[in-house]
């Protein structure tokens, strides 16, 4: 699904460059739940930035379910990340002024899907996160794991290839993070293809592989037994 | 163009203007004061026009008066001082001389450039009032509105030489019962009786006139007052496209001529030309109306420019949001133009509400100033394409204004936006 070969990337700090990737070489195949692990400044947010298209590598190959990433203008790589990626993010992101049913039906406007649709999809995926009930409510009525709820709702209705998440429980306490984790592993369980950036252990081991990054190079490539979350969750 | 039809795209936006109702509100009152201005002033000024119109519409408005005085330059053997009187005759030659007279009729009168009217008495009542002779040909340099069941003087009442008058309204006030109908009843003035055919409502129709005079055929008057050929004066009416500066110079040359005047003499001929006078109005009218229009587009474009100003502010503030729609899959172009929509919705909302506004102001002015003949203020309206004209300028700034946010939008990289701080 994900074909990364010798990433690199660096910043401009001042007059000084810091080099963040340094050639990472990286497959994910369909289906896979994987963990990016690493400290912080280890280069596993740039990573997952250019994963997801909001960055653009220095140098390196990366395809996306065969199709090459590069050279993308702003108006493609934004018709690209619609189609192929859903987003979570660690704040939410959600736009407050929006209700979680329209929240959920963002990503379908952008794509063109008509209104009606776009309503009965967004309603289906809040269903699966369980927070049909709350379609109506703003995000500020809305708990932190609902709102995390309503962003992977909104990160599925896209149907994208790859689900990204950046530090998805960072927000969240722990009994909520394991429940957002069991939501993540039953759509895992639906063949969709998640990666996550955490910097928490327990986290990690509830995928299926965690990748570790150290100083902007991959240190540790390893299958693991997956922790269910539902155990954790009442 | 499907873009701007699109209901989802109106709800979007209507998303986000209804998020920050009061700064939305504060910024829309912005332009809408501007155009409320703008459509205030015009209607007023073109209001003011009107008014200007009216006050002249009972005279022809390329009209002019020549009378006779004394010679400052000798010439031709005679003195100076010499003391000269135009003849009836005079007119045929002007009418022949200069082609840009339409109307030209001679006037004598009593009482009107100094000394006393003539004294007319109804039973117990009596004044002095002026006495116009005229020709009917007056009537369509200046027309004189008739109260009911009266009439003006005609081309028989002067070959007949009738002994008729019309009256003004204050003649008819002062020698008349209130409940008393003027109309036949028959005057005495100066010793001679003479028949009420119409009382004039009084309108200005010459620099001179009064609400008190009486009018009589010119035949009649010269009868009465053995004035001989002798005309006092000429009211003469150039014709519309005519240059009423030049028909005057032409006039005061050719009376020079018959009347054997030294051609630099400036003061033996007076006249007072009514054509220039009103055209110097109408011309002071154009200049309010002109200055009417540059302010109310000054003062939209202020409006504008305050609601650019907002939606800067109001993008900076929704940066996080921006960048969101962008990691979701928001084109540029689909960002870019998300605001510039915003824009010219609110600065055509804005519009659209101070044009009612104005309108209902221009309104409530025109009943306020409706019975008040003195103002001259009639009937305010704004022409349609200065309306269309207004909201054309409102959505092309509107657009432009929004330019520069949907810009500032753009720029922000959705990385930078969604960064944790």
């Amino acid at each position: 699904m994900i074909e990364i070969k010798d990433l690199h990337k660096s910043y401009q700090m001042g007059s000084n460059s810091l080099h963040v990737l340094k050639g990472i070489d990286f497959n994910v195949e369909a289906g896979e739940l994987v963990a990016i692990m690493g400290s912080s400044g280890s280069g596993k947010s740039t990573l997952l930035n250019i994963l997801g298209m909001l960055d653009v590598a220095d140098s390196g190959e990366y395809l996306l379910d065969g199709l090459p990433i590069k050279n993308l203008n702003e108006t493609k790589a934004a018709n690209y990340r619609n189609k192929f990626l859903g987003f979570i993010f660690q704040s939410f992101n959600l736009i407050n002024y929006k209700t979680a049913l329209e929240n959920v039906a963002l990503p379908l406007y952008y794509q063109g899907v008509g209104r009606k649709e776009r309503q009965e999809k967004a309603l289906k995926y809040l269903e699966q996160v369980g927070l049909k009930e709350w379609s109506h409510h703003l995000p500020s009525e809305l708990s932190g794991g609902q709102k995390q709820r309503v962003a992977v709702a909104r990160a599925m209705a896209a149907e994208p290839k790859v689900l990204l998440a950046d530090e998805l429980t960072g927000a969240l306490d722990s009994t909520t993070s394991y429940e957002i984790m069991d939501l993540i592993q039953k759509i895992n369980d639906l063949g969709n293809t998640i990666l996550v950036v955490t910097h928490e252990d327990d986290i990690a081991h509830m995928c299926k592989r965690i990748v570790h990054l150290k100083d902007g190079v991959i240190v540790e490539d390893k299958k693991i037994e997956q922790v269910r979350a539902s155990q954790y969750v009442q | 163009m499907k873009f701007l039809f699109d209901k989802n795209t109106w709800q979007e936006i209507f998303g986000s203007i209804g998020k920050n109702k009061t700064r939305t509100i504060i910024t829309v009152i912005g332009v809408l004061w501007g155009i409320f201005i703008y459509i205030a002033l015009a209607g007023a000024s073109k209001g003011l026009d009107n008014g200007f119109e009216r006050n002249f519409e009972t005279v022809a408005k390329n009209s002019l008066f020549a009378w006779s005085q004394r010679t400052s330059i000798p010439y031709a053997g005679y003195k100076i001082g010499r003391s000269i009187s135009l003849k009836v005759g005079d007119a045929e030659k002007l009418r022949n001389s200069v082609p840009d007279i339409e109307y030209i009729a001679p006037v004598n009168t009593i009482g009107v450039f100094g000394g006393e009217g003539a004294q007319v008495v109804n039973n117990l009542k009596s004044n002095n009032y002026p006495i116009y002779g005229y020709f009917p040909e007056i009537a369509k340099m200046a027309t004189q509105k008739i109260f009911d069941n009266g009439r003006f003087i005609n081309e028989e009442d002067m070959n007949l030489q009738r002994k008729v008058v019309v009256i003004g309204e204050r003649t008819q006030q002062e020698l008349f019962e209130e409940d008393e109908d003027p109309i036949g009843q028959y005057i005495r003035i100066d010793g001679v009786y003479f028949k009420v055919i119409g009382v004039a409502k009084f309108s200005q129709t010459t620099p001179f006139g009064t609400d008190g005079d009486i009018i009589m055929p010119y035949a009649t008057f010269r009868k009465l007052y053995n004035t001989g050929d002798r005309a006092q004066y000429f009211t003469i009416a150039a014709y519309d496209d005519a240059d009423v500066v030049q028909v005057e110079k032409d006039v005061k040359r050719v009376l020079k001529r018959i009347h054997q005047i030294h051609p630099d003499d400036e003061r033996a001929i007076g006249s007072f030309n009514l054509g220039e006078a009103f055209g110097r109005i109408m011309g002071f009218a154009k200049g309010i109306t002109f200055l009417s229009l540059i302010v109310g587009l000054a003062t939209i474009l202020a409006g504008v420019i305050g609601i650019g100003n907002i939606l800067l502010i109001s993008v900076k503030e929704r940066t996080k949001e921006l960048g969101i729609r962008r990691a979701l899959g928001a084109t540029p172009g689909e960002v870019r133009s998300l605001i510039i929509l915003e824009s010219v919705f609110l600065t055509l909302l804005a519009g659209i509400i101070g044009i009612i506004l104005g309108a209902g102001v221009l309104n409530l002015i025109n009943n306020l100033t409706k019975d008040n003949s003195d103002f001259p203020y009639t009937n305010p309206t704004v022409p349609i394409p200065l309306v269309i004209g207004a909201l054309l300028v409102m959505v092309v700034l509107g657009t432009l204004i929004g330019l520069i946010p949907a810009q500032r939008a753009v720029s922000i990289k959705p990385i930078d936006a969604l960064r944790e701080e």
